[in-house]
Protein backbone atom coordinates (compact mmCIF):
# COMPACT_ATOMS: atom_id res chain seq x y z
CA UNK A 1 0.00 0.00 0.00
CA UNK A 2 1.15 3.56 -0.46
CA UNK A 3 2.44 5.97 2.12
CA UNK A 4 0.86 8.59 0.51
CA UNK A 5 -2.01 9.22 -2.15
CA UNK A 6 -3.97 12.08 -3.64
CA UNK A 7 -6.73 11.56 -5.60
CA UNK A 8 -8.41 14.34 -7.67
CA UNK A 9 -7.15 17.04 -5.55
CA UNK A 10 -8.39 20.54 -6.99
CA UNK A 11 -7.88 23.95 -6.05
CA UNK A 12 -8.84 27.51 -7.09
CA UNK A 13 -6.51 30.23 -6.02
CA UNK A 14 -8.61 33.88 -5.12
CA UNK A 15 -5.80 36.04 -5.79
CA UNK A 16 -6.01 39.40 -8.47
CA UNK A 17 -7.30 36.89 -11.04
CA UNK A 18 -8.63 33.36 -10.60
CA UNK A 19 -6.34 30.75 -10.89
CA UNK A 20 -6.82 27.03 -10.66
CA UNK A 21 -3.55 26.06 -9.51
CA UNK A 22 -4.68 22.19 -9.30
CA UNK A 23 -7.08 20.51 -11.07
CA UNK A 24 -8.13 16.97 -10.85
CA UNK A 25 -4.16 15.86 -9.59
CA UNK A 26 -3.55 12.03 -8.58
CA UNK A 27 -0.30 10.47 -7.31
CA UNK A 28 1.15 8.37 -4.92
CA UNK A 29 4.42 7.67 -3.09
CA UNK A 30 5.29 4.45 -2.05
CA UNK A 31 7.33 3.86 1.31
CA UNK A 32 11.11 4.72 1.18
CA UNK A 33 10.88 5.68 -2.56
CA UNK A 34 11.23 8.97 -4.46
CA UNK A 35 8.75 10.33 -6.23
CA UNK A 36 10.12 13.81 -8.51
CA UNK A 37 7.68 16.06 -9.46
CA UNK A 38 8.88 18.49 -12.40
CA UNK A 39 7.41 20.92 -14.37
CA UNK A 40 7.33 24.63 -15.56
CA UNK A 41 6.53 27.99 -12.74
CA UNK A 42 4.13 28.43 -12.11
CA UNK A 43 2.20 24.95 -12.83
CA UNK A 44 1.09 24.08 -9.29
CA UNK A 45 4.05 22.53 -8.15
CA UNK A 46 4.37 24.32 -4.47
CA UNK A 47 0.83 24.63 -4.38
CA UNK A 48 0.34 20.66 -4.21
CA UNK A 49 3.35 20.52 -2.02
CA UNK A 50 1.52 23.08 0.29
CA UNK A 51 -1.68 20.84 0.34
CA UNK A 52 0.03 18.04 1.67
CA UNK A 53 1.34 19.85 4.44
CA UNK A 54 -1.71 21.01 5.35
CA UNK A 55 -0.56 24.26 5.34
CA UNK A 56 -3.38 25.19 3.17
CA UNK A 57 -6.73 23.35 2.42
CA UNK A 58 -7.51 22.11 -1.21
CA UNK A 59 -11.20 22.48 -2.85
CA UNK A 60 -11.97 18.92 -3.50
CA UNK A 61 -10.02 15.80 -3.57
CA UNK A 62 -8.65 13.28 -1.30
CA UNK A 63 -5.47 12.65 0.74
CA UNK A 64 -3.84 9.34 2.56
CA UNK A 65 -0.83 9.59 4.67
CA UNK A 66 0.11 6.32 6.42
CA UNK A 67 -3.01 4.70 5.87
CA UNK A 68 -5.04 7.76 7.54
CA UNK A 69 -7.67 9.96 6.18
CA UNK A 70 -5.00 13.19 6.13
CA UNK A 71 -7.27 15.99 5.81
CA UNK A 72 -9.62 14.74 8.23
CA UNK A 73 -7.03 15.20 11.13
CA UNK A 74 -7.59 17.82 13.56
CA UNK A 75 -5.70 19.22 16.85
CA UNK A 76 -3.33 16.92 19.15
CA UNK A 77 -3.44 13.87 16.48
CA UNK A 78 -2.72 16.75 13.23
CA UNK A 79 0.03 17.78 15.69
CA UNK A 80 1.35 13.94 16.41
CA UNK A 81 1.04 12.82 13.00
CA UNK A 82 3.18 15.78 11.50
CA UNK A 83 6.13 14.62 12.58
CA UNK A 84 6.17 11.69 9.92
CA UNK A 85 5.49 14.27 7.33
CA UNK A 86 8.11 17.28 7.02
CA UNK A 87 9.65 19.09 4.61
CA UNK A 88 12.25 21.29 2.94
CA UNK A 89 11.83 24.40 1.04
CA UNK A 90 14.50 26.46 -1.40
CA UNK A 91 15.28 29.50 0.86
CA UNK A 92 16.65 27.65 4.14
CA UNK A 93 17.08 31.16 5.65
CA UNK A 94 13.41 31.99 5.03
CA UNK A 95 12.72 28.37 6.97
CA UNK A 96 14.12 29.77 10.70
CA UNK A 97 13.92 32.39 13.00
CA UNK A 98 16.23 34.57 11.72
CA UNK A 99 18.11 34.75 15.27
CA UNK A 100 17.75 30.96 15.89
CA UNK A 101 20.87 29.05 15.97
CA UNK A 102 21.71 25.57 15.05
CA UNK A 103 21.11 23.48 18.22
CA UNK A 104 17.76 26.09 18.66
CA UNK A 105 16.56 25.12 15.33
CA UNK A 106 16.77 21.23 16.01
CA UNK A 107 15.55 21.73 19.63
CA UNK A 108 12.29 23.02 18.73
CA UNK A 109 11.71 19.96 15.92
CA UNK A 110 12.52 17.55 18.87
CA UNK A 111 10.33 19.66 20.84
CA UNK A 112 7.75 19.71 18.91
CA UNK A 113 7.30 16.18 17.71
CA UNK A 114 9.70 13.63 19.46
CA UNK A 115 8.88 13.18 23.27
CA UNK A 116 12.40 13.06 23.87
CA UNK A 117 13.28 14.07 27.37
CA UNK A 118 15.37 17.30 27.49
CA UNK A 119 18.44 15.83 28.59
CA UNK A 120 18.83 13.65 25.27
CA UNK A 121 18.30 16.64 23.58
CA UNK A 122 22.12 17.51 22.97
CA UNK A 123 23.47 14.06 22.16
CA UNK A 124 20.46 13.81 19.33
CA UNK A 125 21.53 16.99 17.74
CA UNK A 126 25.01 16.08 17.64
CA UNK A 127 23.82 12.74 16.02
CA UNK A 128 21.79 14.79 13.76
CA UNK A 129 24.57 16.87 12.57
CA UNK A 130 27.12 14.26 11.82
CA UNK A 131 24.03 12.37 9.54
CA UNK A 132 24.05 15.47 7.31
CA UNK A 133 27.77 15.56 7.38
CA UNK A 134 28.05 18.92 9.45
CA UNK A 135 30.28 19.20 12.63
CA UNK A 136 28.70 18.59 15.78
CA UNK A 137 30.18 21.82 17.23
CA UNK A 138 28.63 23.77 14.67
CA UNK A 139 25.30 23.54 17.51
CA UNK A 140 26.00 26.83 18.92
CA UNK A 141 26.43 28.96 15.77
CA UNK A 142 23.70 31.23 14.81
CA UNK A 143 22.02 30.09 11.65
CA UNK A 144 22.97 33.93 9.59
CA UNK A 145 26.65 32.61 9.77
CA UNK A 146 26.30 29.21 7.93
CA UNK A 147 27.06 29.32 4.02
CA UNK A 148 23.71 28.59 2.11
CA UNK A 149 25.16 24.75 1.90
CA UNK A 150 25.35 24.34 5.33
CA UNK A 151 21.70 26.29 6.15
CA UNK A 152 20.15 23.75 3.78
CA UNK A 153 22.05 20.59 5.28
CA UNK A 154 20.00 22.24 8.92
CA UNK A 155 17.07 22.20 7.38
CA UNK A 156 17.27 18.63 6.04
CA UNK A 157 18.73 17.87 9.46
CA UNK A 158 15.86 19.01 11.25
CA UNK A 159 13.07 17.56 8.30
CA UNK A 160 14.32 14.16 9.74
CA UNK A 161 14.88 15.07 13.87
CA UNK A 162 11.11 13.89 14.18
CA UNK A 163 11.53 10.58 12.29
CA UNK A 164 9.40 11.37 9.26
CA UNK A 165 8.13 8.74 6.99
CA UNK A 166 8.11 11.39 3.86
CA UNK A 167 9.96 14.09 3.14
CA UNK A 168 8.71 17.06 0.98
CA UNK A 169 11.85 18.79 -1.00
CA UNK A 170 10.15 22.40 -2.89
CA UNK A 171 13.05 23.53 -5.24
CA UNK A 172 15.53 22.11 -1.89
CA UNK A 173 18.50 22.61 -4.21
CA UNK A 174 17.53 24.69 -6.49
CA UNK A 175 19.66 27.92 -4.91
CA UNK A 176 22.64 25.59 -4.03
CA UNK A 177 25.62 25.71 -6.04
CA UNK A 178 26.67 22.18 -8.14
CA UNK A 179 28.94 20.86 -6.28
CA UNK A 180 26.79 21.89 -3.06
CA UNK A 181 24.18 20.63 -4.80
CA UNK A 182 25.99 16.79 -5.47
CA UNK A 183 26.77 16.47 -1.83
CA UNK A 184 23.08 17.03 -0.62
CA UNK A 185 21.69 14.49 -3.43
CA UNK A 186 24.05 12.38 -2.52
CA UNK A 187 23.17 12.55 1.23
CA UNK A 188 19.40 12.48 0.80
CA UNK A 189 19.92 8.61 -0.86
CA UNK A 190 21.64 7.91 2.12
CA UNK A 191 19.80 9.12 4.33
CA UNK A 192 16.65 6.81 2.55
CA UNK A 193 18.64 3.99 2.30
CA UNK A 194 19.67 3.60 6.03
CA UNK A 195 16.13 5.06 7.66
CA UNK A 196 13.77 4.50 4.58
CA UNK A 197 12.56 7.42 4.11
CA UNK A 198 10.12 8.35 0.83
CA UNK A 199 10.72 11.58 -0.69
CA UNK A 200 8.48 13.52 -2.80
CA UNK A 201 10.98 15.66 -4.78
CA UNK A 202 9.95 18.86 -6.52
CA UNK A 203 12.34 20.41 -8.87
CA UNK A 204 12.01 22.10 -12.35
CA UNK A 205 15.06 20.57 -13.71
CA UNK A 206 14.84 17.34 -14.80
CA UNK A 207 18.23 16.61 -14.90
CA UNK A 208 18.37 17.03 -10.97
CA UNK A 209 15.30 15.46 -10.12
CA UNK A 210 15.85 12.38 -12.75
CA UNK A 211 18.75 11.50 -10.63
CA UNK A 212 17.64 11.13 -7.47
CA UNK A 213 13.51 9.89 -8.39
CA UNK A 214 12.44 6.54 -8.82
CA UNK A 215 9.20 7.36 -10.40
CA UNK A 216 8.78 10.60 -11.87
CA UNK A 217 5.42 12.97 -12.41
CA UNK A 218 5.05 15.59 -14.57
CA UNK A 219 2.88 18.94 -14.04
CA UNK A 220 1.43 21.16 -16.64
CA UNK A 221 -0.79 24.18 -15.74
CA UNK A 222 -2.27 22.57 -12.76
CA UNK A 223 -2.19 18.86 -14.47
CA UNK A 224 -0.22 15.25 -14.53
CA UNK A 225 0.65 15.01 -17.64
CA UNK A 226 2.92 11.64 -17.29
CA UNK A 227 4.02 9.70 -14.36
CA UNK A 228 6.27 6.57 -14.54
CA UNK A 229 9.54 5.05 -14.24
CA UNK A 230 12.07 7.65 -14.46
CA UNK A 231 14.31 5.74 -16.61
CA UNK A 232 10.61 5.20 -19.09
CA UNK A 233 10.00 8.49 -18.76
CA UNK A 234 13.15 9.98 -19.94
CA UNK A 235 13.71 7.40 -22.62
CA UNK A 236 10.42 7.27 -23.61
CA UNK A 237 8.39 11.28 -22.89
CA UNK A 238 5.01 10.90 -24.04
CA UNK A 239 3.80 14.22 -23.08
CA UNK A 240 4.94 17.49 -25.24
CA UNK A 241 6.15 18.59 -22.16
CA UNK A 242 8.33 16.17 -20.91
CA UNK A 243 10.13 16.33 -24.63
CA UNK A 244 10.47 20.28 -24.24
CA UNK A 245 11.84 19.47 -20.18
CA UNK A 246 14.31 17.18 -21.56
CA UNK A 247 15.59 19.36 -24.51
CA UNK A 248 16.16 22.08 -22.06
CA UNK A 249 18.82 19.95 -19.83
CA UNK A 250 22.10 21.80 -20.92
CA UNK A 251 24.77 19.33 -21.77
CA UNK A 252 28.27 19.70 -21.81
CA UNK A 253 29.05 20.12 -25.23
CA UNK A 254 30.20 23.43 -26.45
CA UNK A 255 27.89 25.59 -28.90
CA UNK A 256 29.54 24.67 -31.67
CA UNK A 257 28.57 20.58 -30.81
CA UNK A 258 25.01 21.63 -31.03
CA UNK A 259 22.81 19.61 -33.37
CA UNK B 1 43.25 36.26 -29.95
CA UNK B 2 44.62 38.65 -32.84
CA UNK B 3 41.77 41.61 -32.64
CA UNK B 4 43.03 44.30 -30.10
CA UNK B 5 41.11 43.29 -26.62
CA UNK B 6 38.26 45.20 -25.91
CA UNK B 7 39.52 45.39 -22.02
CA UNK B 8 42.72 43.61 -20.33
CA UNK B 9 43.10 43.46 -16.46
CA UNK B 10 46.56 43.25 -15.04
CA UNK B 11 46.61 41.51 -11.57
CA UNK B 12 43.47 42.76 -10.65
CA UNK B 13 42.52 42.86 -6.81
CA UNK B 14 39.50 43.49 -5.26
CA UNK B 15 39.09 44.28 -1.46
CA UNK B 16 35.76 45.48 -0.23
CA UNK B 17 35.30 48.25 2.49
CA UNK B 18 36.16 46.87 6.25
CA UNK B 19 36.27 43.14 4.71
CA UNK B 20 40.00 41.56 6.06
CA UNK B 21 40.66 39.37 2.85
CA UNK B 22 40.51 40.53 -0.63
CA UNK B 23 37.47 39.25 -2.76
CA UNK B 24 39.28 38.84 -5.88
CA UNK B 25 43.66 38.69 -6.59
CA UNK B 26 45.98 38.67 -9.19
CA UNK B 27 43.56 38.44 -12.18
CA UNK B 28 44.81 38.35 -15.44
CA UNK B 29 42.31 38.30 -18.09
CA UNK B 30 42.12 39.87 -21.82
CA UNK B 31 38.39 39.70 -23.43
CA UNK B 32 38.17 40.75 -27.13
CA UNK B 33 35.39 42.23 -28.76
CA UNK B 34 32.64 40.41 -29.67
CA UNK B 35 34.02 38.04 -27.39
CA UNK B 36 31.62 35.44 -25.45
CA UNK B 37 33.16 34.87 -22.03
CA UNK B 38 31.28 32.85 -19.22
CA UNK B 39 33.10 33.08 -15.60
CA UNK B 40 31.89 30.27 -13.47
CA UNK B 41 32.65 29.09 -9.83
CA UNK B 42 31.08 28.07 -6.43
CA UNK B 43 28.98 30.68 -4.52
CA UNK B 44 31.35 33.15 -3.07
CA UNK B 45 33.99 33.01 -5.11
CA UNK B 46 34.31 36.47 -6.43
CA UNK B 47 32.14 36.08 -9.67
CA UNK B 48 29.83 39.23 -8.59
CA UNK B 49 32.58 41.16 -7.74
CA UNK B 50 34.92 40.84 -11.34
CA UNK B 51 31.45 41.59 -13.01
CA UNK B 52 30.94 44.68 -10.62
CA UNK B 53 35.01 46.01 -10.98
CA UNK B 54 34.67 46.05 -14.82
CA UNK B 55 31.18 47.46 -14.73
CA UNK B 56 32.40 50.15 -12.40
CA UNK B 57 29.91 48.90 -9.90
CA UNK B 58 31.61 48.14 -6.62
CA UNK B 59 30.88 49.93 -3.48
CA UNK B 60 32.73 53.32 -2.71
CA UNK B 61 35.50 52.59 -0.55
CA UNK B 62 36.51 49.35 -2.24
CA UNK B 63 40.28 49.36 -2.60
CA UNK B 64 41.37 47.87 -6.47
CA UNK B 65 44.54 47.08 -7.00
CA UNK B 66 46.46 46.28 -10.51
CA UNK B 67 45.29 47.75 -13.75
CA UNK B 68 42.11 47.65 -16.05
CA UNK B 69 42.85 48.81 -18.92
CA UNK B 70 39.70 49.45 -21.88
CA UNK B 71 40.99 49.93 -25.77
CA UNK B 72 39.19 53.13 -26.06
CA UNK B 73 37.68 55.55 -23.84
CA UNK B 74 36.70 54.94 -19.87
CA UNK B 75 33.31 53.42 -21.07
CA UNK B 76 30.35 54.81 -19.58
CA UNK B 77 28.10 52.47 -17.39
CA UNK B 78 24.65 51.73 -18.55
CA UNK B 79 25.65 53.22 -22.11
CA UNK B 80 29.20 51.50 -23.23
CA UNK B 81 28.46 48.48 -20.55
CA UNK B 82 25.38 47.00 -20.12
CA UNK B 83 24.44 44.90 -16.66
CA UNK B 84 21.77 42.31 -16.13
CA UNK B 85 20.94 40.67 -12.84
CA UNK B 86 19.51 37.98 -11.60
CA UNK B 87 16.50 39.33 -9.87
CA UNK B 88 14.84 40.52 -13.31
CA UNK B 89 12.40 42.77 -11.57
CA UNK B 90 14.69 44.27 -9.57
CA UNK B 91 15.88 47.01 -12.22
CA UNK B 92 12.75 47.67 -12.97
CA UNK B 93 10.39 50.46 -11.39
CA UNK B 94 7.01 49.15 -10.69
CA UNK B 95 5.53 52.74 -11.21
CA UNK B 96 6.93 52.96 -14.53
CA UNK B 97 5.79 51.67 -17.79
CA UNK B 98 8.01 49.48 -19.83
CA UNK B 99 7.78 52.22 -22.57
CA UNK B 100 8.95 54.98 -20.22
CA UNK B 101 11.64 52.85 -18.68
CA UNK B 102 13.25 52.56 -22.22
CA UNK B 103 12.78 56.34 -23.24
CA UNK B 104 14.40 57.25 -20.51
CA UNK B 105 17.28 54.84 -20.79
CA UNK B 106 17.31 55.82 -24.65
CA UNK B 107 17.12 59.84 -24.13
CA UNK B 108 19.60 60.02 -21.38
CA UNK B 109 22.45 57.96 -23.71
CA UNK B 110 21.45 58.73 -27.19
CA UNK B 111 20.12 61.79 -29.13
CA UNK B 112 16.81 61.19 -30.00
CA UNK B 113 13.50 62.67 -30.06
CA UNK B 114 10.69 61.29 -28.01
CA UNK B 115 8.88 60.12 -31.11
CA UNK B 116 12.54 58.06 -32.16
CA UNK B 117 12.99 57.19 -29.08
CA UNK B 118 9.67 55.44 -28.82
CA UNK B 119 10.04 53.63 -31.98
CA UNK B 120 13.54 52.29 -30.93
CA UNK B 121 12.46 50.82 -27.11
CA UNK B 122 9.66 48.68 -29.28
CA UNK B 123 12.25 47.53 -32.07
CA UNK B 124 14.87 46.53 -29.00
CA UNK B 125 11.69 44.54 -26.97
CA UNK B 126 11.09 42.96 -30.99
CA UNK B 127 14.82 41.88 -30.25
CA UNK B 128 14.57 40.57 -27.09
CA UNK B 129 11.38 38.38 -28.57
CA UNK B 130 8.96 39.92 -26.46
CA UNK B 131 5.54 38.65 -27.65
CA UNK B 132 3.58 42.15 -28.97
CA UNK B 133 6.52 44.37 -28.26
CA UNK B 134 4.52 47.20 -29.13
CA UNK B 135 1.31 46.95 -26.80
CA UNK B 136 4.02 45.93 -24.16
CA UNK B 137 5.13 49.33 -24.08
CA UNK B 138 2.38 50.27 -22.37
CA UNK B 139 2.49 47.42 -19.88
CA UNK B 140 3.89 47.63 -16.82
CA UNK B 141 6.66 45.33 -14.63
CA UNK B 142 4.08 43.22 -12.78
CA UNK B 143 2.19 42.37 -16.17
CA UNK B 144 4.78 40.20 -16.85
CA UNK B 145 6.23 36.84 -16.21
CA UNK B 146 9.85 36.29 -14.80
CA UNK B 147 10.95 35.50 -17.87
CA UNK B 148 9.34 38.34 -19.76
CA UNK B 149 10.81 40.59 -17.21
CA UNK B 150 13.95 39.28 -17.99
CA UNK B 151 13.90 40.02 -21.55
CA UNK B 152 12.86 43.30 -20.82
CA UNK B 153 16.01 44.06 -18.52
CA UNK B 154 18.16 42.77 -21.10
CA UNK B 155 16.13 45.01 -23.41
CA UNK B 156 17.28 48.00 -20.95
CA UNK B 157 20.65 46.79 -21.11
CA UNK B 158 21.54 46.75 -24.52
CA UNK B 159 19.42 49.89 -24.84
CA UNK B 160 22.33 52.31 -25.87
CA UNK B 161 24.36 49.89 -27.65
CA UNK B 162 26.63 49.30 -25.41
CA UNK B 163 30.28 47.20 -25.93
CA UNK B 164 29.78 44.65 -23.21
CA UNK B 165 27.30 43.14 -22.01
CA UNK B 166 27.49 41.42 -18.26
CA UNK B 167 25.20 39.18 -17.37
CA UNK B 168 24.98 38.59 -13.78
CA UNK B 169 23.48 34.99 -13.05
CA UNK B 170 20.57 36.73 -15.18
CA UNK B 171 18.42 33.21 -15.80
CA UNK B 172 19.45 31.73 -12.44
CA UNK B 173 15.66 32.76 -10.94
CA UNK B 174 14.15 30.92 -13.98
CA UNK B 175 12.44 27.96 -14.91
CA UNK B 176 14.37 25.39 -17.53
CA UNK B 177 12.60 26.26 -20.13
CA UNK B 178 12.71 29.69 -19.81
CA UNK B 179 16.08 29.66 -18.84
CA UNK B 180 17.25 27.85 -22.19
CA UNK B 181 14.96 30.39 -24.21
CA UNK B 182 17.38 33.63 -22.44
CA UNK B 183 20.42 32.07 -23.04
CA UNK B 184 19.88 31.18 -26.31
CA UNK B 185 18.53 35.29 -26.59
CA UNK B 186 21.89 36.43 -25.01
CA UNK B 187 23.89 34.12 -27.65
CA UNK B 188 22.22 35.16 -30.54
CA UNK B 189 22.57 39.15 -29.24
CA UNK B 190 26.11 39.45 -28.99
CA UNK B 191 26.23 37.68 -31.94
CA UNK B 192 24.12 40.16 -34.26
CA UNK B 193 25.02 42.66 -32.81
CA UNK B 194 28.84 42.74 -31.88
CA UNK B 195 28.79 43.02 -28.67
CA UNK B 196 30.99 41.42 -26.18
CA UNK B 197 29.61 39.26 -23.16
CA UNK B 198 30.39 38.37 -19.94
CA UNK B 199 28.30 35.44 -19.00
CA UNK B 200 28.27 35.06 -15.03
CA UNK B 201 26.90 31.38 -13.60
CA UNK B 202 27.29 28.95 -10.79
CA UNK B 203 26.17 26.10 -13.75
CA UNK B 204 28.69 24.90 -15.89
CA UNK B 205 26.03 22.96 -18.26
CA UNK B 206 25.42 27.00 -19.01
CA UNK B 207 28.21 28.20 -19.49
CA UNK B 208 28.99 25.34 -22.45
CA UNK B 209 25.85 26.78 -24.03
CA UNK B 210 27.46 30.18 -25.12
CA UNK B 211 30.84 30.59 -24.03
CA UNK B 212 33.70 30.84 -26.40
CA UNK B 213 35.86 30.72 -23.04
CA UNK B 214 35.57 29.83 -19.73
CA UNK B 215 36.95 31.76 -16.65
CA UNK B 216 36.90 29.26 -13.66
CA UNK B 217 37.44 31.29 -10.05
CA UNK B 218 37.84 29.94 -6.85
CA UNK B 219 38.36 32.03 -3.81
CA UNK B 220 39.19 34.95 -5.38
CA UNK B 221 41.50 33.76 -7.73
CA UNK B 222 41.37 32.60 -11.62
CA UNK B 223 41.69 28.65 -11.83
CA UNK B 224 41.94 28.79 -14.93
CA UNK B 225 40.72 30.44 -18.77
CA UNK B 226 40.60 28.65 -22.02
CA UNK B 227 38.62 27.85 -25.12
CA UNK B 228 35.52 26.42 -23.91
CA UNK B 229 35.78 23.20 -25.58
CA UNK B 230 39.19 23.02 -24.24
CA UNK B 231 38.17 23.55 -20.36
CA UNK B 232 35.42 20.85 -21.05
CA UNK B 233 37.73 18.27 -22.81
CA UNK B 234 40.59 18.61 -20.69
CA UNK B 235 40.11 21.17 -17.98
CA UNK B 236 44.27 22.02 -16.44
CA UNK B 237 42.38 22.69 -12.73
CA UNK B 238 41.51 20.28 -10.44
CA UNK B 239 38.50 22.36 -9.07
CA UNK B 240 37.38 22.16 -12.88
CA UNK B 241 37.17 18.71 -12.88
CA UNK B 242 35.31 18.64 -9.86
CA UNK B 243 32.58 21.36 -11.13
CA UNK B 244 32.49 18.92 -14.67
CA UNK B 245 31.89 16.13 -11.79
CA UNK B 246 29.56 17.45 -10.13
CA UNK B 247 27.47 18.64 -13.48
CA UNK B 248 24.44 16.18 -13.98
CA UNK B 249 22.58 15.81 -17.19
CA UNK B 250 21.27 12.53 -19.09
CA UNK B 251 24.38 11.22 -19.15
CA UNK B 252 24.88 11.31 -15.41
CA UNK B 253 24.20 7.98 -14.17
CA UNK B 254 21.18 8.12 -11.65
CA UNK B 255 22.12 7.78 -7.95
CA UNK B 256 19.01 5.52 -7.36
CA UNK B 257 17.96 2.31 -9.04
CA UNK B 258 14.66 2.53 -11.01
CA UNK B 259 11.40 0.38 -9.72
CA UNK B 260 8.90 -0.67 -12.12
N1 LIG C 1 -1.71 32.36 -2.63
C1 LIG C 1 -1.94 32.50 -3.95
N2 LIG C 1 -2.89 33.36 -4.40
C2 LIG C 1 -3.13 33.50 -5.71
N3 LIG C 1 -2.51 32.79 -6.68
C3 LIG C 1 -1.57 31.92 -6.30
C4 LIG C 1 -1.22 31.73 -4.92
N4 LIG C 1 -0.25 30.80 -4.84
C5 LIG C 1 0.03 30.43 -6.11
N5 LIG C 1 -0.77 31.09 -6.99
C6 LIG C 1 -0.80 30.89 -8.45
O1 LIG C 1 -1.08 29.52 -8.68
C7 LIG C 1 -0.30 29.01 -9.76
C8 LIG C 1 0.56 27.86 -9.27
O2 LIG C 1 1.53 28.39 -8.37
P1 LIG C 1 2.62 27.46 -7.66
O3 LIG C 1 3.38 28.32 -6.71
O4 LIG C 1 1.96 26.25 -7.12
O5 LIG C 1 3.53 27.06 -8.90
P2 LIG C 1 4.94 26.27 -8.92
O6 LIG C 1 4.77 25.14 -9.88
O7 LIG C 1 5.38 25.95 -7.53
O8 LIG C 1 5.90 27.35 -9.59
P3 LIG C 1 7.48 27.65 -9.32
O9 LIG C 1 8.24 26.63 -10.10
O10 LIG C 1 7.65 29.04 -9.90
O11 LIG C 1 7.72 27.58 -7.85
C9 LIG C 1 0.50 30.20 -10.29
O12 LIG C 1 -0.21 30.76 -11.37
C10 LIG C 1 0.54 31.15 -9.13
O13 LIG C 1 0.66 32.50 -9.57
N1 LIG D 1 29.57 44.48 -0.43
C1 LIG D 1 30.38 43.54 0.11
N2 LIG D 1 31.08 43.82 1.25
C2 LIG D 1 31.91 42.90 1.80
N3 LIG D 1 32.13 41.66 1.30
C3 LIG D 1 31.46 41.34 0.16
C4 LIG D 1 30.56 42.25 -0.48
N4 LIG D 1 30.04 41.62 -1.57
C5 LIG D 1 30.61 40.41 -1.60
N5 LIG D 1 31.46 40.22 -0.57
C6 LIG D 1 32.27 39.02 -0.28
O1 LIG D 1 33.18 38.84 -1.35
C7 LIG D 1 33.31 37.46 -1.69
C8 LIG D 1 32.95 37.26 -3.16
O2 LIG D 1 31.56 37.55 -3.32
P1 LIG D 1 30.83 37.54 -4.73
O3 LIG D 1 29.52 38.15 -4.53
O4 LIG D 1 31.75 38.16 -5.76
O5 LIG D 1 30.73 35.99 -4.99
P2 LIG D 1 29.97 35.20 -6.16
O6 LIG D 1 30.97 34.29 -6.79
O7 LIG D 1 29.26 36.16 -7.04
O8 LIG D 1 28.94 34.32 -5.32
P3 LIG D 1 27.41 33.89 -5.65
O9 LIG D 1 27.49 32.72 -6.60
O10 LIG D 1 26.89 33.47 -4.31
O11 LIG D 1 26.71 35.09 -6.24
C9 LIG D 1 32.41 36.70 -0.73
O12 LIG D 1 33.20 36.23 0.33
C10 LIG D 1 31.44 37.76 -0.25
O13 LIG D 1 30.96 37.45 1.04
MG1 LIG E 1 7.07 26.51 -6.38
MG1 LIG F 1 27.19 36.53 -7.44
Amino acid sequence: MSLLTVTDLSKTHHGARRVRALEDVSLSVDAGETLGLVGPSGCGKSTLARMILRLDRPDAGAIRFDGQDWLALRGRDLRRARGGLQMVFQDPAAAFHPRATVQGALAEALRLHSGMPRAAWATRIADLLTQVDLAPDLAPRPLSTLSGGQQQRVAIARAIATGPRLVVLDEALSALDTSIRGRILALLVRLQRDLGLAYLFIGHDLAVVRAISHRIAVMDAGRIVETGPATKVLAHPQADLTRRLIAAIPTLSPPGDLP
Amino acid sequence: MTDRPLLSLQQLAVTYPGAPLPALQGIDLRLAPREKLAVIGESGSGKSTLARAIAGLLPGGSHVGGDLIWSGDTPVPGRDIGFVFQDPGGSLDPLLSIGAHLVEVLRTHLPLSPRAARDRAGDLLAQVRLPDPRAALEGYPHQFSGGQRQRIAIALAIAAGPALLIADEATSALDVLVQAEIVALLRDLAEARTMALIFVTHDIGLAAQLADRIAVLRNGRLQEIGPTARVLAAPQAEYTRQLLAAHLDLSSPPLVEARG
